[in-house]
């Protein structure tokens, strides 16, 4: 190596740090040393490819070595010649003109007798990436196709790809292209897929290569012939075709049918991928491929690679989302192995939220215990909030274990505790009391500004029902002026304001001496505004604070409903198989930290609390992308429907309570006097012909509700008969000033629908649902047609009476309904 | 389709770089390691991303493999190539370290040349590999101190030979290990909560040439909960899956297995059993945790291995010559190491910590008890190889290995 160097340094080891060491310090210091007056002098190196690929390697910057390395590739020793090449494709763009040297030693070797130099020659010359050696190229590749052994056709077929993409807008060869077409029926396997590549490629505006039914045959009777990565290739390119008939659909799945069961994880998930691209319109088939896949699946969550492990877990959350139920069997697969990464657990306690049922609900919840208290504090929040999510649908034995761990007085668990809490009541109004008792003196050991902000909200909101609270708020507010954390004094702010509310006697003072800080001293404007408004809130009056403030207590989006909707396969089935599902969890964790929830918007639905008028012309706007085109075209449609611009709106708020109230006063009077002589309400019957409706989930139903802002209070569970739906609304007409409320039930009996009638309760019944009526009629008539059980009858109820929104809003419903039934069926 | 593939170092030294397709700029190498080390936690996730370039990268050897590639590309197939690039650069360069990577640099560039073509896999078939790969391996040396890396929680006694393909002349041999991994969760009551076993059949050949073999199971080797084979003691699994060269036409009556095995190492069967093991769980663990008058934590754990007395020897985490016990703060651990545990024994351990501020709450804090062990000449599921048979018959001296050996791959205890 630098021997000159080397008697100076001593003899040390001869690694590669210490060679570019030596260079850095100890060649260039010298050397400015030696010859301080110029920059005359020369290195000298041994210039053996294996130092200069070795130092490459690591590195270093061995361009200004080119022109040795050319001279250095004319050799007969297959080792050097491999590193030399190494080098020069590494390097051949810095020294375009020096590369054309290379090609004539390229180029002989092209010539070579033995097929491994013929192709390794073949392949750098395709390496070397410069535009200006193509025409030298060419030659040698044409010869290439048609080489005997099948490793330099193998090397020249992808050549073509290579030289395809120097130069995009050169004209694509016909000549070339037929060959490479022809070249599908290369008895060598590897050729036949590099075949299919380098069409891909060369071909990509024209949408790939053209995958009719000869060559998907072709293609299906050799995939026995490839390796396992060849076969991916071929079943990914075969996603284009679609079969003409369906036995020949037939045909094709029976064909795979054996690497959907494959035991190598990339040709089962290509496989799988191919069967939901060729049955996207056969739910049943694509439910069965399912089925099938969950033991190869489930093999692959074993594997002996965590990345697989992890790959196999990302890939079972989405088949989840279509077959909730798919795994519910084997949940002890997805139990954490102790040495097993954070990312691997947190992706198999989400999965474990999945799958609890009535039957593992205890074992589950035994086994997520023991996580909580994990060394890795991220997998033991993950593992509270896992509870908490389960707590959804079994309340009472998942408080048990979260009012356990608060005894344990971690901070990090104490805060992680509180936050999961603060998100069950959220969501579970009827957790509270267990909630409210356990709060008490959990504020000591909560340390940081997630916890305490979770804590204060709790505090706020249910102030009245735990006694120690305005104690625990007046050391918040001691503490004030040392308060760091912006999110945590916001939060200080509103609960102190709620807390008054409810509790004026003890607060009182408190709050005073709050506001004053946070006006007169607070230096952070959000909090220092926040503070002004409330104080000039207060100067309005007690009522109007009181209106402000008294928010919701738990998420108005979420009534009798548990548990996740199965989603139509087609929703995922474009991801699978691709980084798409491993990169998701890590941006929902990250959503664990916010403020209070009231600001979270769960899910896609658009918050109902955020958008309280919302108009419907205007809905294109509102909803967000994974809902998708479904709610994307009932958009379309109900601008387009509604004439009169009416806008509906949730606000304010109906209990669940007083729609029963409401409903049921107004229902018994109605019974009473059939010709109802009331001024301030009506009734109107109608029948709306959707066959699928009740099958549909609820939660589609209801999301798709939230999203022109009609309420959904209560649903029976879907295939249920008589199956109903109950809702409310709010609707404003733009000319008039004031509001109506609707309240409205949608009932399915499965039965025969008398006829298709219009009963209008109010007394004078010539406000016209004339054009309704007839298409009422017209609708009534196809049903029997079709065996006709398939109406949902719709009795509304509004109050004060105004017939012109009445008609709007029957026509928005009906527009919903229909576009949620089409997309059913 | 994968555009780079560089191997890193875990101090984020560049040990191989390949650009396939010229897409992306070398600088990704940097941007992968900046993100590596920006994270926090043990391993970071998977797949990252960085405006257009995603990486993946599998842990093996102590080293980053890492891929770049676009967002439409599998996941399985590119993890699953890592993977198996890593056992190809281990089965030529015997180990897989920082070390044996950085000498062996030129045969790994080779490797990649063959394996991957324009970002396209080409083959990983180590019978196709041969005939390609010229450079010989250079061996680090066999015991260094300097050389951790290769120290592993459960010492390798199936140590690969070193390079195999280099030296075709020498012996010829074959292996053939039957591996289980065992998963169990056991309750605080004693109770079996969970139990898994993931086992494979291994075929390790170096013979020279082999056109056939046949590798003969349990005569009562069972599949599924139905089937019921024999008359003794029903070896039983749930679900078996087997290497596309594997022919099954004797399997169905008489349990064998024809194969054709390749140059080096493949998988030639897999199995599961879950929840329905056929013994006992090998080890039981009867703790008792308690404070004593002086505020300190005291753990009485008494461990009994329930193995066949004097058949089997085990061993847990071995390193050193006796038992040790040793408390890592930071992953807040008791370490307890027994190189030896002979069947049918039982072991004592009384630990005593100073826990400060401990209250009666911490000692629910206290467990589970994670076993990491290694049970040579025993399967859990009872799999056995009847018989080996190779034809033609192998002239010379050739060598057939038949090993069983039962990894814990999660063995917990609750407290």
């Amino acid at each position: 190596m630098i021997w000159g160097f080397f008697s100076l340094d001593g003899t040390g080891q001869i690694n590669q740090v210490m060679y570019r060491t030596t260079h850095e310090n100890s060649l260039l210091s010298s050397a400015g040393k030696l010859f301080p007056a110029s920059n005359d002098w020369i290195f000298q190196q041994d210039n053996a490819p294996y130092h200069t690929a070795r130092a490459m390697s690591q590195g270093v910057d061995m361009s200004g070595l080119f022109s040795e390395m050319v001279k250095a590739c004319a050799t007969v020793d297959v080792v050097q010649k491999k590193l030399v090449y190494v080098f020069l494709c590494s390097y051949a763009a810095l020294n375009p003109e020096l590369s054309l040297l290379v090609i004539n030693t390229l180029r002989k070797d092209c010539q070579d007798p033995n097929p491994m130099v013929r192709s390794l020659a073949l392949r750098n010359m395709t390496n070397l990436r410069l535009p200006s050696l193509v025409e030298y190229v060419e030659q040698p590749l044409t010869a290439g196709l048609r080489d005997r052994a099948a490793c330099v056709r193998r090397v020249a077929v992808l050549g073509w790809a290579k030289l395809h993409n120097l130069q995009p807008s050169s004209e694509i060869d016909a000549a070339v292209v037929n060959e490479l077409y022809s070249l599908l029926r290369d008895p060598d396997p590897v050729v036949m897929v590099n075949c299919l590549r380098a069409l891909e490629e060369i071909l990509k505006d024209e949408g790939g290569v053209a995958i009719n039914k000869p060559i998907t045959h072709h293609l299906l009777n050799r995939l026995k012939e490839c390796d396992i990565w060849g076969q991916c290739e071929v079943l990914r390119v075969l996603q284009r075709y679609r079969p003409q008939s369906e036995d020949e659909l037939f045909d094709i799945l029976s064909l795979l049918d054996a690497s959907l069961v494959s035991p190598h994880p990339p040709v089962m998930a290509a496989t799988l991928s191919l069967f939901l691209s060729l049955c996207s319109g056969q739910p049943a088939v694509n439910l069965a491929a399912l089925e099938r896949v969950r033991g190869p699946l489930l093999a692959a969550c074993g594997s002996g690679s965590r990345e697989m492990r992890f790959t196999a877990l990302c890939h079972i959350q989405l088949l989840l989302r279509s077959i909730p139920g798919l795994m519910g069997a084997h949940y002890k697969r997805f139990f954490c192995g102790y040495a097993e990464p954070a990312y691997i657990k947190q992706r198999k306690m989400q999965v474990l939220v999945e799958l609890v049922n009535d039957e593992n609900v205890a074992m589950l919840l035994d086994e997520l215990k023991g996580y909580c208290t994990d060394v890795n504090t991220d997998t033991a929040q993950a593992a509270i909030s896992a509870i908490g999510r389960i707590g959804r649908s079994y309340s009472d034995r998942c408080l048990e274990i979260l009012t356990g761990l608060l005894g344990l007085k971690q901070d990090h668990i104490t805060s992680a505790v509180v936050q999961t809490m603060r998100d069950l009541v959220w969501v579970c109004p009827q957790c509270s009391d267990t909630v409210c008792f356990a709060l008490e003196g959990c504020e000591e050991t909560l340390q940081d500004s997630q916890g305490r902000q979770a804590l204060l909200w709790l505090l706020g909101v249910y102030g009245e029902r735990v006694s120690s609270a305005p104690y625990t708020l007046e050391v918040f507010i001691d503490g004030v002026r040392s308060e760091a954390s912006l999110g945590v004094k916001m939060e200080l702010l509103t609960a102190t304001m709620r807390l008054f509310l409810c509790r004026p006697a003890e607060t009182q003072d408190m709050l005073g001496r709050l506001l004053h800080y946070c006006i007169e001293e607070e230096t952070d404007m959000c909090v220092r505004d926040q503070a002004l408004l409330y104080y000039r809130l207060l100067h309005c009056g007690i009522e109007e604070t009181r209106k402000v403030l008294q928010g919701r207590r738990s998420d108005p989006s979420l009534g009798v409903l548990i548990g996740r909707p199965a989603e139509p396969v087609s929703q995922w089935a474009r991801s699978f198989n691709t980084l798409e599902p491993l990169r998701q969890g890590s941006i929902e964790t990250e959503s664990a930290s916010r403020g209070s929830p009231e600001h979270t918007t769960f899910d896609p639905k658009p918050n109902a609390d955020l958008s309280d008028t919302l108009d419907c012309s205007h809905i294109e706007k509102v909803h967000s992308d994974s809902d998708g085109r479904c709610l994307d075209s009932s958009a379309d449609i109900l601008a387009s429907s509604v004439a009169a611009p009416l806008s509906l709106s949730l606000f304010p708020a109906l209990s669940p309570e007083e729609f029963e109230r409401l409903w049921l006063q107004q229902r018994a009077l109605h019974a009473e006097q059939e010709e109802a002589e009331e001024e301030d309400f009506v009734w109107m019957e109608e029948c709306v012909r959707c066959p699928t409706i009740p099958c549909c989930s609820p939660q589609s139903l209801q999301a798709a509700m939230q999203l022109v802002n009609i309420q959904t209070l209560a649903f029976t569970p879907p295939q249920t008969l008589p199956w109903r739906v109950y809702l409310y609304t709010h609707t404003c007409l733009d000319d008039s000033p004031h509001s109506t409320l609707i309240l409205g039930e949608l009932l399915y009996t499965g039965e025969e629908p008398q006829k298709a009638e219009v009963n209008k309760g109010s007394a004078d019944g010539e406000v016209g649902v004339e054009g309704t009526e007839d298409e009422q009629a017209r609708q009534g008539t196809e049903a029997t047609a079709d065996g006709g059980q398939e109406t949902v009858k719709v009795t509304l109820r509004q109050q004060p009476r105004d017939d012109k929104a009445l008609k709007g809003f029957m026509s928005i419903l009906t527009t919903v309904l229909h576009t949620l039934s089409s997309e059913k069926a | 389709m994968i555009s780079q593939v560089f191997i890193l170092s875990s101090k984020g030294d560049h040990l191989i770089y390949k650009d396939f397709r010229g897409e992306s700029g070398s600088d990704a190498v940097g941007v992968f390691y900046e993100k590596v080390t920006a994270l926090t936690g043990d391993q970071p996730p998977v797949v990252m991303s960085h405006k257009d370039l995603h990486f993946v990268h599998v842990r093996q050897g102590g080293l980053y493999w890492v891929a770049t590639t676009t967002a439409d590309s599998s996941p399985f197939t590119i993890i699953e190539f890592l993977n198996r690039l890593a056992a190809l650069v281990k089965d030529y360069c015997g180990s897989l370290s920082e070390k044996s990577v950085q000498m062996n640099f030129a045969l790994i560039y080779e490797l990649l040349d063959e394996v991957v073509d324009y970002g396209y896999i080409q083959t990983t078939s180590s019978d196709v590999l041969k005939n390609f790969i010229q450079t010989e391996a250079v061996s680090s040396r066999p015991f260094s101190l300097f050389d951790l890396s290769n120290v592993g929680l459960v010492q390798k006694q199936l140590s690969r030979r070193l390079g195999f393909f280099s030296f075709q002349g020498g012996k010829s041999e074959i292996f053939v290990d039957v591996i289980e991994r065992m998963s169990v969760v056991i309750g605080s009551n004693g109770m079996l909560m969970k139990a898994d076993v993931e086992g494979e059949i291994r075929v390790k050949c170096y013979l020279p040439n082999c056109s056939e073999m046949r590798i003969g199971l349990n005569e009562e080797f069972s599949i599924g909960k139905s089937q019921l084979r024999g008359y003794g003691a029903a070896v039983r699994v749930d679900e078996v899956s087997f290497h596309q060269m594997v022919r099954l036409d004797e399997f169905d009556s008489h349990r064998i297995l024809r194969l054709c095995p390749s140059q080096g190492e493949q998988t030639v069967m897999q199995y599961q059993l879950s929840d329905d093991l056929p013994s006992a769980p090998p080890f039981r663990l009867f703790p008792t945790i308690e404070r004593d008058s002086g505020g300190r934590l005291l753990m009485y754990l008494k461990l009994r291995c329930d193995l066949p007395p004097k058949r089997f020897s085990t061993f847990h985490n071995l390193s050193s010559p006796d038992q040790s016990a040793e408390l890592k703060p930071q992953s807040r651990a008791v370490v307890w190491k027994i190189p030896r545990f002979t069947g049918g024994t039982q072991l004592s351990a009384l630990f005593k910590l100073e826990v400060p501020g401990l209250s009666s709450a911490s000692l629910l804090e206290v467990g589970p008890v994670g076993l990491s062990f290694e049970l040579p000449k025993l399967t859990a599921t009872g799999v056995q190889i009847r018989f080996l048979r190779l034809s033609p018959v192998q002239p010379g001296p050739s060598q057939r290995w038949v090993r069983y050996v039962t990894h814990s791959d999660s063995y917990t205890i609750r407290i």
